[in-house]
């Protein structure tokens, strides 16, 4: 086995050494490629980690669909990690997961045994997800079966610790639905998944939170999450990571260039440790390995250049919004039950908490937000989640298909406006 | 799942297809029918073929719409429709499928070929909206009389 970077030791050296790690979102079920893409990671002109992302044929466990496409040779949107033969990922590997680079494995699959028994035969050790976050966003599985299947993937993973691996596990619970929900709910669920990953033996963690779409919003958030997560996680190695913006993207290179620069210019001001990119290709098609290259180098470019976090950030303020809300949404849940995961469960069941627009039917359905006038995100409808309600203000009309669409694609159109 | 009631117009089923996660799309297009006066079931996110097969037999819809943005719409939408043109009683329902169906992010005019062969009414490859909405008031007009 190569001597493998530790992914949270190596991002915390990169943090205090002053540099801002980038990290692609990609993923090709052919092999070859998938190996010139990480190559060509590792070769960019920025501190970066690896990525794998899986397709979504593993995610939901569809061996058959896999088989099929595998056989057809039909290009499939990510890295079929399970079905290949291990000796093949590993030629995928052979030399460039070192003490430089790191790998993580990105998948989004609510019941992720069989992709983390893949991923730990191959000596890897870094993945993401949460029971929360890979279930009401990406499957129609129980939230119960999920919460199930983290327990026991999470325990499996935190064995591994010590016999040359050092398993970090990433919470995906700051992106949840990638846009419109509100960052009070964002921090809450990334700080309960964490919760539950300690629980479960994980000692080095990432939170996350997604650019949304007011930077002033989006810095309290960070500091939110940055302040709640010394408050929660003593003993644990954490960081924080920042995802570009995760909805409608600006069609036009030089409005999607520009989103990428705002979110790099936003962790490095927030105090986020490490940045997943967003190409100029993410509106239109899978992103090719120069597409994702471009956006590495960018972003660390702007990182470099942009200004240190001021440690007396608004998120040091005891009365702040966002710190308030997420506060009050993590105290609530986690009285429930000293288990996190029944905890989630019986908060879910009685929507406690309760993302807006979300179909699964786990989710409660009661809440709905909106963008006002200056890009925050706010609530238009608390349900029976214990935070204050919703303002006055706030647009009190049916939700139309326009409006949504409005809504969804407000930053698509602030970036594509006058850009090509 | 999501019913709305709205007593007059055509029943309309709106699913995701079985690997495809997204739902933002079967938002939009829920609210998108029901302004236009339909009622809609919107199954969600990840449903499998044989899911959907049995909504349809149990509600007998006037209109199946079929939503894909994953990359993987095509190869999901011809498994699909193939259990569905499997049930005698659905051989006649009408079915049609739309969003970004391949990872390419280019009109594949070979694949909607495949698509409409294996038995869709009508094919929207990157979301041609405009000629769904003509498809709709049709269909709203021939329900109504
Ligand atoms: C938000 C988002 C997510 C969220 C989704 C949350 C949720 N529950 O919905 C999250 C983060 C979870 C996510 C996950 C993934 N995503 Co995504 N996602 C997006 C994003 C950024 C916006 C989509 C959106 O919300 N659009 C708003 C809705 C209203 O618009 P729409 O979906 O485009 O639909 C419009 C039309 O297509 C049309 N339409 C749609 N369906 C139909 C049907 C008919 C009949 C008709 C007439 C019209 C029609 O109507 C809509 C209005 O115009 C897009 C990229 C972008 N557009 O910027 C990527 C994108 C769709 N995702 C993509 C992928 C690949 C994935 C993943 C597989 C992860 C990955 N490898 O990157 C997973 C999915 C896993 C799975 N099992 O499927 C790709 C698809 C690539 C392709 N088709 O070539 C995209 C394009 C990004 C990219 N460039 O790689 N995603």
């Amino acid at each position: 086995m190569t001597a493998a970077a530790p992914l949270g030791e190596f991002v915390a050296r990169a943090q205090a050494g002053g540099a801002l790690v980038v990290q692609p979102r990609m993923g090709f079920s052919d092999p070859a490629t998938m190996r010139a893409g990480l190559a060509a990671t590792k070769a960019a002109a920025a501190t970066t980690v690896g990525t794998i992302t899986l397709d979504s044929y593993t995610r939901v466990g569809d061996d058959e669909a896999v088989a099929r496409a595998l056989r057809e040779r039909t290009p499939l949107n990510g890295y079929p990690i399970v079905a290949l033969p291990r000796s093949t990922s590993q030629a995928v590997l052979d030399g460039l997961r070192d003490a430089t680079f790191p790998v993580q494995v990105r998948h989004g699959s609510a019941t992720p045994d069989r992709i983390f028994a893949a991923l730990i035969e191959l000596g890897l050790d870094a993945t993401e997800g949460g029971p929360v976050s890979y279930c009401l966003p990406y499957s129609r599985t129980p939230l119960r079966e999920a919460v199930a299947s983290w327990r026991r993937s999470c325990r499996l993973l935190a064995a591994t610790a010590g016999r040359g691996a050092a398993p970090h596990l990433e919470s995906f619970g700051g992106c949840m639905l990638g846009q419109l929900c509100p960052p009070g709910l964002l921090v809450a669920i990334t700080l309960l998944e964490a919760l539950f990953f300690v629980q479960h033996g994980l000692r080095s963690i990432s939170l996350s939170y997604a650019q949304q779409q007011n930077p002033e919003q989006d810095r309290q958030a960070l500091a939110a999450l940055r302040r709640l997560a010394g408050e929660l996680l003593p003993g644990v190695e954490w960081h924080i990571v920042l995802y570009a913006y995760m909805g409608v993207y600006p069609r036009t290179q030089g409005g999607a260039m520009r989103l990428l620069g705002a979110a790099a210019e936003l962790a490095v001001g927030a105090g986020a440790a490490r940045l997943i990119v967003k190409t100029a290709a993410e509106a239109h098609r899978i992103p090719t390995i120069a597409d994702n290259v471009e956006a590495l180098e960018l972003a660390a470019g702007r990182a470099a250049r942009a200004a240190r976090r001021d440690d007396r950030g608004p998120g040091d303020e005891p009365d702040d919004e966002v710190y308030l809300e997420a506060r009050a949404l993590v105290e609530a849940v986690a009285g429930l039950d000293p288990d996190v995961g029944r905890a989630l469960l019986t908060a879910f069941g009685r929507g406690l908490l309760d993302v807006p627009f979300c179909l699964h039917p786990d989710n409660a359905g009661r809440t709905r937000s909106y963008v006002d006038d200056r890009g925050w995100l706010r609530w238009s409808d608390t349900g029976a989640m214990p935070i204050p309600a919703a303002r006055p203000g706030r647009p009190t009309g049916r939700l139309t298909a326009a409006g949504l669409l409005a809504a969804l694609s407000g930053v698509q159109r602030r970036y594509d406006e006058g850009a090509r | 799942m999501n019913i709305t009631q709205s007593p007059a117009g055509p029943s309309i089923l709106v699913t995701g297809t079985s690997s495809d996660s997204h739902t933002w799309n079967l938002v939009y297009l829920q609210l998108l029918l029901e302004e236009a006066g339909c009622r809609v079931t919107n199954l969600g996110a990840c449903v499998p073929p044989v899911l959907v097969a049995a909504e349809c037999l149990a509600r007998d819809p006037d209109l199946v719409v079929v939503s894909s943005v994953n990359g993987h719409g095509g190869a999901d939408g011809l498994r699909l429709i193939e259990v569905l043109r499997a049930q005698p009683d659905l051989a006649g329902t009408p079915v049609v499928i739309g969003g970004k169906l391949a990872t390419d992010g280019l009109r594949n005019v070979g694949l909607v070929r495949r698509l409409r062969a294996a038995g869709y009414d009508a094919v929207f490859d990157n979301g041609d909206l405009a000629r769904f909405r003509t498809l709709i008031s049709r269909l709203s007009a021939r329900v109504a009389s």
